[in-house]
């Protein structure tokens, strides 16, 4: 079984797109408006279950391995922990707090005050916070994403196996 | 005025379809159909937070519960089988 039938393929390429840009703009958009990392991980997630069906999870799994995925998670959690742990380094000023928002008002990447007054929301704010969400979303997309791929490939195996 | 009587008909009416299409998924024998049901409950319920003003909620749950879920679930039952024995 090699994915399904060509409308559903065709479909889904053109689908696909539209889906995984709106998951990364709710991912990237986390401070600003609903959602955050969790939320725009399980759209993107499901983008990427739309192709395991879509194209079997043999196809699939040539294209990515679930080791890779395995790292891509690893990589979301060691990366909030360690956002999380930069409040603690006394290099930065008012540090030496767990959690601590350093990167807020500063020179770094979004690091830009937040103005008073009734203008368009700056995406280049609030400090740590979408660093945060960059992470979450990295792990959420993997997590979900191989267990999708992996239980599709496996129930592919058994009935190769003939039970 | 016109407006808030149709939000309170929207509560009225979400709720009720999301118990019967909960019903529905308890009764039927073929499990596919079954998660259908429970993919329709999901995605009522996640209308049913965006119009409670919670839409991170109910993005979480259209994610996940919808869709995700439903691929799970499947896939599970394509390796098993499809039918419910009677009991």
């Amino acid at each position: 079984m090699s994915g399904m039938s060509k409308i559903v393929k065709t479909i889904t390429s053109i689908a696909f797109p539209f889906v995984m840009i709106y998951g990364l703009y709710v991912i990237l958009h986390g401070h600003l408006t609903p959602g955050g990392g969790f939320q725009g991980g399980a759209v993107v997630a499901s983008a990427c279950a739309m192709i395991v069906v879509a194209f079997g999870s043999i196809w699939t799994m040539k294209k990515i391995k679930e080791n890779q995925l395995s790292i891509l998670e690893s990589i979301g959690a060691i990366g909030f922990i360690v956002f999380a742990f930069l409040g603690l380094i006394i290099l930065f000023d008012n540090s030496g707090i767990f959690f601590k928002n350093v990167f807020a008002n500063s020179v770094y990447l979004f690091g830009q005050s937040v103005e008073y007054a009734s203008t368009t929301a700056n995406i280049n704010t609030a400090g740590t916070l979408p660093l945060m969400n960059i992470a979450v979303g990295l792990k959420v997309i993997a997590g979900l994403f191989v267990i999708v791929l992996v239980m599709a490939y496996a129930s592919n195996k058994i009935k190769e196996r003939g039970d | 005025m016109t407006e808030d009587l149709l939000i309170s008909l929207i509560h009225i009416v979400v709720p009720i379809l999301i118990i019967a299409a909960s019903i529905v998924a308890i009764y039927l024998k073929d499990l596919i159909a079954a998660a259908i049901a429970v993919a329709a409950m999901s995605l009522l319920l996640s209308l049913e937070f965006f119009i409670l003003q919670a839409p991170d909620v109910a993005i979480a749950e259209a994610g996940v519960g919808a869709c995700l879920t439903t691929a799970i679930l499947i896939i599970a039952i394509k390796s098993t089988k499809r039918m419910e024995d009677e009991a």
